[in-house]
């Protein structure tokens, strides 16, 4: 167990949970720790619990844990909440001035600290700043230099002046200083600081920064949880770099207008959840018959139906590569990390234009919304190129007309791809549709051009399998004869389980795949293996399934869903449990 | 933008499908007709059509186009539009694909106030499915479907369009040529969503709204002391169920189309072959 401290501050929502969260989260990644984030949220925005944890380390942490060493208890249900991750020697802060803290019961073996937060911060200013009372407290916990602290409230409050950002500073201070007068008392922490310079964000705001990167310029959407942090992101952005956002009027909507932003020549982009996903299946096939360049961001949350809106699930893989009535190719990219986020974009954009064809980018709810500590050289502009596949000018143009003048945006061509012109260009008018179509663009029924064109789209696929490195990330021992398969925001729990796992004795390989299709052949790494562990967060194992498909080898799975990602010890108990007693285990 | 466009240059090679007599004929030929003579050419033109009878029209025009899904064509035409302001998008459709299925974008469209144009071949039936009710069937025609008429009051496009803040509100009779291409000009010269309802006949499955009855009915603006600026004026002519109006039924002479007021003029198209040269600039905002 690497020398972490987990931290957490709960409450009800409404009580600031997640700004205060966020700001201790910043302090310590100023402060040069490496920080990972989690959120428990409700889907309402009064009442309801509501918790924000990090993690902190100077060594990278990638996923949350079963333990919890200082919480910042706003409510009783904080602490009743997050008692089996509590330990002895844990630290409650609280308010036992508070009405419903009054009679607060903190469980043996622990340390409670009453800290009249509200007063204290009535004398820096105002009790509106009350958890930075709280977090100043936890600073004299944690043996951390408030300092640090100070940054993060600059950032936070800067806009609102400087007055605003000495109370908070004063509230931080009064808070520390009632723990080190009332407890004398070592905790036993100790939060030391490097000089390292980190940048902290999490899935969709690395998605949203990976397509201003790739040069998006259009963005149509509707608001969703948890996708809507993308739009968010980009709006104010964007316009800087001459795009725009649209909020549209549903999800119908927004994926037309990104359709005929796309056919305009921009590179364009619509994100949504499930529910959105489903609106814009009929769509989705004029995309791709039409062979339009577009990225379809889908951040996944549970379902089915409105499910459960602010919980983990990976279930809708099946909908992005069977949605939608008729065949017709479409790429799926599944980020495994947030940093991968931000570079499966990049690569969203470039393989939807040089394949010509609708790429869904998935993340998620856990990549999309919880946040880590990367240095700032993860996100490499200069490294972004931008491919923007066939596209023919006025002077090229020629090339692609038949024998009376007419642009061929469909020709048949060896590698599937067909020249693209945008509205502007002399000479390559046409006409885009849905409906089956000549080399011209104009509708068919003749039975060869039918099957042609529908070989000319799938042979794309296999264009790009032979031009596209689509390899999975691999770690682990090479030679164990334990696979282990994941994809999607497992990849950080499973490479911390491997440490548990390797303190325990047991080997084995691990590939976690960010591309679901086209995706890697997986055949000799399964046959070289003894057992192969497919790990995701769905009940029916829609990955696994896939790898038997591609394999003809059944598989061992480990499927978890309900509505909470896998932490890193649960996890490498899972995996130690299934090759243990060679059964599939679900949660 | 050019003037010796014809508007034979936008037409296709395409033999059109629809019934000979169809009012799409002619609410096509006016559309080309008010491309040209406001001086586009087909290479920047854009014409969104939607699904149905009408929806081919974007077959038979020689520009760049899409035929898209059923009622979704007007989002379609905004993307366009909003991606390359120097386009000239011209979004077509037929009364159920704009106001049945594509009803909730129709009003958005109206609201948001792109300058683009809306040309709707109203025949009031649904033509490509063989003759059901449409939303602006009258209450007591009998359909297929509809065995004793809908029994419900048609939808008024003009008043939807007029409670949404629309900006320029038209209608025309396909087979009036002079006078429709007339309007839908005015529609492609307004500055924001000119929207233009045509009666286009369906001479196959509509026996009550035919060109005789429209012939018989239409009351032309220009003859009837109106004042398409007035709000007034257009809201009385719009809410008069009575008469078949002809005409300009409301222009805003405000109107501050939606590129203008939300700043987007670029053609996004062109962008570089790397990030943003201060891209670094977006990573730092993390720290
Ligand atoms: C989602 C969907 N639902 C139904 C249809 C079938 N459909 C095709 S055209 C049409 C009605 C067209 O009526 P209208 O818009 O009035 O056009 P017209 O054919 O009369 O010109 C329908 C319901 C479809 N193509 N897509
Ligand atoms: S069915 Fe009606 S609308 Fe369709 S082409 Fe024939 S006449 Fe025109």
């Amino acid at each position: 167990m690497p020398a972490d401290f987990n931290w957490a501050i709960g409450g009800e929502a409404g009580d600031g949970i997640d700004s205060t969260g966020k700001i201790f989260a910043q302090a310590l990644s100023r402060a040069g720790r490496h920080v990972f984030t989690s959120k428990d949220f409700a889907s309402r925005i009064r009442g309801g619990y509501t918790a924000y944890k990090v993690r902190t380390s100077v060594d990278q942490v990638q996923s949350v844990v079963d333990r919890l060493d200082v919480l910042i208890a706003l409510t009783q249900r904080t602490i009743d909440e997050n008692l089996d991750e509590l330990h002895e020697g844990s630290v409650i802060i609280y308010d036992g001035d508070r009405t419903t803290m009054q009679d607060v019961e903190i469980p043996e073996g622990m340390i409670g600290l009453d800290v009249p937060l509200k007063s204290l911060a009535e004398d820096a200013g105002g009790a509106i700043m009350r958890n930075v009372v709280a977090l100043g407290a936890a600073c004299a916990v944690g043996e951390f230099p408030i300092e640090n602290l100070d940054s993060a409230l600059e950032k936070r409050f800067g806009d609102k002046g400087s007055a605003i950002v000495d109370n908070n500073k004063e509230a931080a201070r009064l808070g520390r200083e009632y723990v080190l007068d009332e407890y004398d008392h070592e905790f036993g922490f100790d939060l030391e600081c490097t000089d390292e310079n980190y940048v902290l964000l999490n899935g969709d705001e690395a998605i949203g920064m990976g397509a201003i990167a790739a040069g998006c310029r259009f963005y149509a959407g509707y608001p969703i949880t948890p996708a809507t942090d993308v739009m968010e992101y980009l709006t104010g952005r964007i316009e800087e770099y001459g795009g725009h956002v649209v909020q549209a009027e549903d999800e119908l909507s927004a994926i037309n207008m990104a359709l005929g932003a796309a056919r305009a020549g921009a590179r364009s982009m619509t994100a949504t959840s499930g529910p959105g996903i489903d609106l814009m299946t009929e769509t989705f096939g004029l995309v791709a018959t039409s062979e339009t360049p577009l990225v379809i961001c889908n951040v996944m949350r549970s379902g089915p139906s409105t499910g459960m809106p602010t919980k983990q699930e990976q279930g809708d893989l099946n909908a992005m590569l069977y949605g939608g009535h008729g065949e017709v190719p479409r790429f799926v990219l599944a980020p495994t990390t947030i940093a991968e986020c931000f570079h499966k974009t990049v690569e969203a954009f470039n393989l939807a234009e040089k394949y010509q064809l609708p790429v869904y980018l998935t993340a998620d709810l856990s990549l999309a919304v919880t946040e880590q500590t990367y240095p700032p050289e993860e996100f490499d502009m200069d490294a972004v190129e931008i491919d923007r596949g066939k596209v023919v000018d006025e002077g090229t143009v020629g090339e692609w007309q038949d024998e009376q003048g007419r642009f061929k945006p469909h020709a048949l061509t060896d590698d599937g791809i067909s020249p693209r012109t945008f509205p502007g260009t002399e000479g390559g008018v046409h006409m885009s549709t849905g409906l089956e179509h000549d080399e011209l663009g104009r509708r068919t029924e003749d039975t060869d051009m039918r099957v042609q064109q529908v070989d000319k789209r799938s042979r794309k696929v296999d264009t790009a399998r032979e031009r596209e490195p689509f390899e999975p990330r691999e770690f682990g021992n090479p030679d164990a004869d334990t696979l282990v398969v994941s994809w999607g925001s497992n990849e950080g729990a499973l490479i911390e389980a491997k440490t548990f796992l390797d303190e325990e004795g047991v080997d084995a390989r691990f590939l976690s795949v960010p591309y679901i299709f086209p995706r890697p052949d997986l055949t000799e790494a399964v046959e070289a293996a003894e057992e192969t562990v497919v790990v995701e967060c769905n009940a029916t194992g829609q990955f696994a399934d896939l790898i038997e498909h591609d394999t003809l080898t059944r598989v061992t799975r480990i499927n978890k869903y309900d509505g909470v990602r896998f932490k890193a010890d649960e996890l490498a108990e899972r995996i130690a449990d299934v090759l243990a007693t060679g059964e599939e285990a679900t949660a | 933008m050019s003037s010796n466009v014809r508007f034979t240059d936008f037409k296709s090679d395409a033999q059109p499908t629809w019934c000979p007599g169809c009012g799409d004929f002619g609410t096509m030929n006016g559309m080309m007709k008010a491309l040209a003579e406001t001086g586009n050419t087909p290479d920047e033109t854009f014409v969104v059509a939607g699904i149905g009878c009408s929806g081919k029209i974007g077959t038979y025009m020689r520009s760049y186009a899409i035929h898209g899904v059923h009622g979704r064509a007007l989002p379609v035409g905004t993307g366009v539009k909003l991606a390359n302001p120097d386009i000239e998008v011209m979004v077509a459709g037929g009364d159920g694909d704009g106001y049945s299925i594509g009803a909730g974008h129709f009003i958005h469209a109206v609201r948001r106030n792109v300058d683009m144009t809306y040309v709707v071949m109203d025949n009031r039936i649904y033509g490509l499915t063989k003759g059901q009710a449409s939303p602006t069937s009258r209450e007591d025609f009998e359909t297929s479907t509809t065995p004793e008429g809908p029994q419900q009051p048609p939808v008024n496009p003009l008043a939807l369009a007029l409670a949404a803040s629309g900006t320029f509100i038209a209608q025309s009779f396909s087979t009036d040529a002079q006078r429709h291409a007339e309007i839908v000009k005015q529609a492609v010269e307004h500055d924001g969503f000119g929207f233009v309802n045509v009666f286009s006949p369906c001479v196959t499955f509509n026996d009550v709204d035919t060109y005789d009855y429209f012939r018989d009915h239409i009351v032309d603006l220009q003859d009837a002391d109106h004042d398409p600026t007035s709000y007034e004026d257009a809201r009385s002519r719009i809410l008069d169920r009575d008469k078949e109006y002809q005409g300009v039924l409301y222009r805003d002479e405000e109107s501050v189309p939606y590129e203008r007021s939300h700043g987007v003029d670029a053609d996004m198209s062109d962008i570089p072959d790397g990030a943003p040269e201060d891209a670094m600039d977006l990573v730092r905002e993390f720290y």
